[in-house]
């Protein structure tokens, strides 16, 4: 277990700028988790702090110690990758092991060590069958063992339940989440699914062109985003954003109720919405529409989700309601600069 | 009337669409190829090799295994019997290593990549008779431009001289060196092919397991060993195969540069086979020569396809 510190980090190939500048702080036994879309430098960040890729400029500190000469072998970090990349021509049990086998540890200590990984992950009735032979659940449970049968100082995780159906992947967070409570092992953990970074991270941090847009809590950031980009990269569905006045207003879409039947409250902001389309989902309705009084031509589109009980029978596509939010919910954002305003 | 009209366009139509048709069509021109100029001779070659048949009548008379045991017993093919095998051997080491070594260069990204890839691709794409006539003229017993170097290099041709007094080696006349020659041209021929393949293999490792073993603490040799030769072996298996078969089938070489001399030392399988059946007339002789290693190449094609179907990842 370690500390990781990234000083002004930059990563550039040619004039691509993956990571540019970015300062981390992930304190012994975090599970913090890098948001961001496709090219946004999370997966460029994490190879260079695991030593795959040479940092341009900056400082990598792993456990307090400077890493950024060191190769990958020596900073004691594990990985899993995407694709998960297990030897294809050894058995799960000699994939496991491989690790140990390079640390030079003795047998009978690989013996042990790899017995306890695949108990962690109950995955011992699969040590003899080679990674063609196991599922996508099963494969990425042994790249996981692998990963954590050294004890790693930090634990790299490049999307790994990118690649399992969704089923599978709500129980594999759950695991996810129980195994870093087990192991407390620092762990850094790369997605574009904001659903995954709510619900593993204690820290998320937004990426952006290369940059932490911003980092804190996932709820915090749900609900204080910094800015445009933050607000509506995180939380599914995104916050709306409507131009009134000059100034972007931003609110969730579980905080947009029908006039008089949200929270009974005076400070209300009152607009006018117009139901294009209506989603029935058993437990919440989700209301598609525009607000009527946004400034911008067409108007953005805009999403209440509300109880079905709230609506039931009440809300026709193609009409038009008074709707309110309360004004405590509301963040305001300048409307070029995209920054917060309050 | 109309209806008979509707069922024979029908039927025309049935056969119009059968892929079974279409299938036999494609694939007949390749069967009779093979069937015609591959099938027949070799059964063909096999009766003969159990014959007494010569270039100089049409009678075959059936003699059994007679041209096999005299083959066991006769010195000149016992030589040419080791002579295939160290030549294919001894290919196969060296284009394996330096075909690996020559990978692992073109796989790094450098500047002037293109043109090395080139100079390394040169002798496949030269026809092999011309290149191999280019050889016995560097192995010319004078003018030998080898020779002249090494004599310019004060290696050769003076008393004390590294390489000894005389003023040429003989490439292709004197002791072990006609087949160490022979083989060096073999390997500078099936050398681009071998690159090639390995190369192949190489890029079929996904760069993220090798990241993987970088991460997993593991050494370059550990590396090597325990990662890459191991996802590679299939494609090894391939290029052994391809280079047992070229240099077994292949008699241009030989052929050219030593005719099998002197004193039929170097004669290969393949020209053997061609002296004896067909410039000598024995064609039951040359055809057991030809046979000969037959069910050893069987057994050797078969046991490497299996390995490599079993490797298989």
């Amino acid at each position: 277990m370690a500390t990781l510190e990234t000083r002004d980090l930059h990563t550039h190939f040619g004039q691509v700028r993956a990571v540019d500048g970015v300062d981390l702080d992930v304190k012994n036994g975090e599970f913090i988790v890098l948001l961001g879309a496709s090219g946004s430098g999370k997966t460029t960040l994490m190879r260079t702090i695991a030593g795959l890729e040479k940092p341009t400029s900056g400082d990598v500190f792993i456990g307090g110690r400077l890493a950024n000469r060191l190769p990958p072998k020596t900073r004691n970090i594990a990985m899993v990758f995407q694709s998960y990349a297990l030897y294809p021509h050894k058995t799960a049990y000699r994939n496991i092991a491989f690790p140990l086998q390079a640390s030079h540890m003795p047998a009978d200590k690989i013996r042990s060590r790899v017995t306890w990984a695949a108990n962690l992950l109950s995955i011992s009735h699969l040590l003899d069958r080679r990674p063609r032979a196991l599922s996508g659940g099963e494969r990425q449970r042994v790249a996981l063992a692998r990963a954590l049968v050294r004890e790693p100082a930090i634990f790299l995780m490049d999307e790994p339940l990118s690649n399992l159906d969704a089923k599978l992947r709500h129980s594999a967070r759950r695991e996810l989440k129980r195994l870093h409570r087990e192991t407390g092992v620092t762990t850094i953990y790369v997605t574009h699914d904001q659903v995954e970074a709510m619900g593993l991270g204690e820290r998320v941090a937004v990426m952006n062109a290369g940059r932490i847009e911003q980092i804190g809590a996932p709820l915090d950031i749900y609900r204080n985003p910094v800015n445009t980009f933050v607000a509506q990269f995180m939380g599914s569905p995104p916050m709306n954003l409507v131009l009134r006045n000059g100034t972007l207003i931003g609110f969730h879409a579980e905080d947009f109720f029908p006039r008089g039947r949200g929270p009974n409250s005076e400070d209300m902001e009152q607009l006018t919405f117009r139901v294009v389309q209506v989603e029935e989902l058993g437990s919440e309705v989700l209301v598609y529409g525009y607000v009527a009084e946004d400034e911008r031509e067409p108007p953005p589109e805009v999403l209440a989700t509300l109880p079905t009980a709230l609506v039931s029978g009440y809300i026709a596509e193609g009409a038009e309601y008074p709707f309110e939010v309360p004004r405590p919910a509301i963040r305001h954002f300048d409307p070029v600069t995209g920054l917060r305003k309050d | 009337m109309a209806t008979e009209v509707l069922e024979e366009y029908g039927t025309r139509q049935r056969l119009l669409n059968s892929d079974r048709l279409l299938a036999g069509v494609l694939i007949a021109p390749a069967i009779i190829y093979i069937v015609a100029l591959m099938g027949v001779p070799f059964v063909l070659s096999i009766y003969y090799s159990l014959s007494d048949v010569t270039t100089g009548g049409t009678d075959a008379p059936f003699v059994g295994l007679a041209n096999f045991r005299a083959l066991i017993g006769d010195p000149t093919f016992q030589q040419t019997l080791y002579n295939t095998f160290l030549l294919s051997g001894m290919t196969l080491v060296v284009v394996l290593v330096l075909g690996t070594i020559q990978a692992e260069l073109l796989i790094r990204s450098f500047r002037g990549k293109w043109l090395v890839r080139f100079l390394i691709l040169l002798p496949w794409t030269a026809p092999v008779s011309l290149s191999v006539i280019g050889w016995l003229w560097m192995f010319d017993s004078i003018f030998s431009p080898i020779d002249w170097s090494l004599r310019e290099a004060g290696l050769l041709g003076h008393p004390g001289a590294l390489l000894g007094p005389a003023t040429n080696l003989y490439w292709l006349g004197s002791g072990g060196l006609p087949m160490a020659s022979i083989i060096l041209v073999n390997v500078w021929r099936i050398l681009p092919l071998g690159t090639v393949i390995v190369l192949a293999g190489l890029n079929s490792i996904p760069r993220e397991v090798e990241e993987q073993a970088l991460i997993d603490g593991a050494g370059y040799f550990r590396r090597l060993f325990q990662i890459t030769l191991p996802m590679m072996l299939p494609i090894f298996g391939i290029a052994v195969l391809f280079t047992f078969v070229f240099t077994f089938t292949d008699m241009v070489l030989v052929y050219i540069l030593t005719r099998g001399g002197p004193a039929n030392s170097t004669h290969v399988l393949t020209t053997l086979a061609f002296f004896t059946g067909v410039q000598g007339g024995s064609l039951g002789q040359g055809a057991a020569v030809a046979l000969f290693m037959f069910p050893v190449l069987t057994a050797l094609s078969a046991i490497v396809l299996m390995l490599i179907r079993r490797r298989e990842v």
